[in-house]
């Protein structure tokens, strides 16, 4: 008799009963927790360096002689300016990032979607999961960003607090309608479209490096439909504390609304995809 | 186990399963065998509640997976036909994971680990990376991690597909015990040896529907005589050939590589055949499997 047979377990010995059941979608984020642990000291010296390379290049240097010119943008030293909105372009990046290559690896390439659908989870869960696990990341960045910018003097009220969850809302404006795009594909060749005629143009014209009323009008109000400007305005005003209520809350209120939106449509395409 | 009354699945026009009846009961190996196409795995993916009911009611552990799914996987451990591991994480690793998606605890996983990875046999690679791991391990490790959460049922797509024959054996072996221990399985497969290996009853299936149905002993005596002969002639002999050789056995097929004689008494149809003159360039008496009754209820072979 084999050693393996004599280890053998009974069948019908069972798992003790937990007093609280984790969620479903919770156990989805998870398993992208697990995965996380393979890469986090990467992932967070990257967090690091990016926000100190860009802030000491066109925020210190290029500032400098923004400020000698100008006086600064919007009564603020170019840096002051700059960085909310690079953490707010930053978090667009994270959000469209991990919900393209991501996704389409855990429907086709490593089936993670169905190795979770083969258990209890549903497809729903699998979604909240993967959106929750997301937003979870993006905390992470934008306090390692925030801290960074506070090491440069950008912060100048105690609202920039706010800029915590406005910063992970302005990444899951993006993450939500990505991850239901994502999940209608069947190659990776749109996600380069998404970035060279989606993240790169919006970056650079999104009030991130200059107000939007510098762009002819047309731009102007195109900019105005995008979310990252959006995001950008309210983190520029919670660092700088200028906040105007309403029109924050309103800024906070449409992002909410992609986000909705994105939701609801990855229910549908998420279960088109994988329930069949 | 399961109940399927009249059970359908379709996909727009096309219908993969056109409405079967089965039942399987607890403890029992049952066995979908068919060609590829056939509409197995598309069953199989009904039975494990991943794919919506199209029509008909099926019922399983008394559950209807159109309400109650989750509750089901919960109680069922899936091999599906394409592994589903985690790639850059190792072998260990894996059963964690899956182990947590049933919300068991870390230690529990971590001992139940242990033994199905002995019963795995991949004890010595529990800290490697899964990805370089042959496919017979990979086959393995899907399998015990389907076994993690101790599971009522286990469905297996075409488990030994793609395998050399000594990773089929092994994989035979784990499963035969498997059984021993009461666990109920559901198997698809195209293979006829494997399907012999391991099912207690199965049904053969073609075009969504159930050519037959019974143990592989009661088809292959209800469908097929005690022992075939196989004739192979030089390329293009058999057409001019089979007339002749057919009047010697109870039934005959002639395939594109050869000709196959039906009969109780292989070894007096070979006499009879050389005393005809007939020469053929080799000659195999053997005993009827499954294929030859898969041959016989569709005029098709299984394995193209």
């Amino acid at each position: 008799m084999s050693r393996a047979e004599t280890l053998l377990f009974e069948h019908g010995e069972l798992v003790p009963a937990r007093r609280m059941a984790t969620p479903m979608w919770l156990r989805a984020a998870r398993y992208w927790a697990y995965q996380y642990k393979r890469t986090w000291r990467s992932s967070i010296f990257t967090s690091f360096l990016i926000p100190v390379l860009y802030l000491t290049s066109m925020g210190v240097a290029l500032g400098s002689l923004i400020d000698k010119h100008s006086h600064g943008v919007d009564g603020v030293t170019y840096v002051a300016y700059l960085a909310p909105g690079l953490l707010a372009a930053t978090c667009m990046q994270i959000g469209v990032n991990d919900t393209t290559w991501p996704v389409m690896g855990a429907i086709k390439w490593m089936r993670t979607y169905l190795a979770m659908l083969a258990g209890p989870l549903d497809v729903y869960d699998v979604l909240l999961g993967h959106l929750a696990w997301v937003a979870a990341r993006l905390g992470i960045v934008v306090t390692i960003y925030l801290a960074v910018m506070a090491a440069f003097g950008t912060v100048l009220s105690p609202w920039a607090l706010l800029a915590l969850p406005a910063g992970v809302l302005t990444g899951m404006s993006f993450a939500a309608p990505i991850a239901a795009f994502s999940a209608t594909q069947d190659t990776d060749t749109a996600f380069s479209t998404i970035y060279r005629l989606g993240v790169v143009p919006l970056f650079l014209f999104s009030g991130t490096f200059f107000p939007i009323s510098q762009l002819p009008h047309l731009l102007e109000y195109l900019a105005y439909i995008t979310p990252l400007y959006h995001g950008v305005a309210l983190c520029r005003d919670l660092t700088l504390g200028h906040v105007h209520l309403w029109v924050d809350l309103g800024h906070a209120a449409y992002l909410c609304a992609w986000v909705g939106a994105g939701y609801a449509l990855g229910r549908r395409t998420f279960s088109r995809r994988l329930v069949v | 186990m399961v109940e399927a009354h009249r059970l359908e699945k379709r996909f727009g026009d096309f219908v993969a399963v056109d409405g079967v009846d089965f039942t399987i009961e607890a403890g029992e190996s049952f066995g979908f065998l068919g060609p590829n196409g056939a509409g197995k795995t598309s069953t199989m993916r009904m039975i494990s509640c991943i794919s919506p009911v199209s029509g008909g009611t099926l019922r399983v552990m008394g559950m209807d997976p159109a309400t109650q799914g989750a509750q089901i996987r919960a109680r069922m451990g899936l091999v599906p036909q394409e592994d589903s591991l985690d790639l850059d994480l190792t072998v260990l690793d894996n059963l964690m994971i899956y182990g947590r998606y049933f919300d068991m605890p870390k230690k529990v996983i971590r001992s139940r680990a242990d033994q199905l990875l002995e019963f795995a046999q991949l004890t010595d690679r529990a800290h490697d990376r899964v990805d370089p791991l042959s496919g017979g391990m990979k086959r393995r490790l899907t399998i015990a991690r389907a076994l993690i959460s101790d599971p009522d049922l286990l469905i297996l797509d075409e488990p030994t597909t793609g395998l050399d024959p000594q990773a089929r054996h092994l994989l035979w072996d784990r499963l035969y015990r498997l059984k021993q221990q009461g666990v109920t399985l559901v198997i698809t497969t195209h293979y006829m040896d494997e399907a012999e290996q391991l099912c207690d009853r199965l049904v053969v299936m073609d075009k969504g529907r159930f050519a037959a149905e019974g143990s592989p002993r009661a088809l292959i005596e209800q469908h097929a005589t005690k022992e075939v002969v196989e004739l192979r002639f030089r390329p293009g002999q058999h057409e001019s050939v089979a007339p002749g050789a057919a009047e010697l056995a109870e039934r005959h097929e002639v395939l594109p590589d050869r000709i196959l004689l039906y009969t109780d008494d292989g070894d007096a149809v070979l006499e009879a055949v050389a005393a005809k003159g007939l020469a053929p360039q080799s000659t195999l008496v053997r005993r009827s499997t499954l294929e030859d009754v898969f041959l016989r209820l569709t005029g098709r072979t299984l394995v193209d």
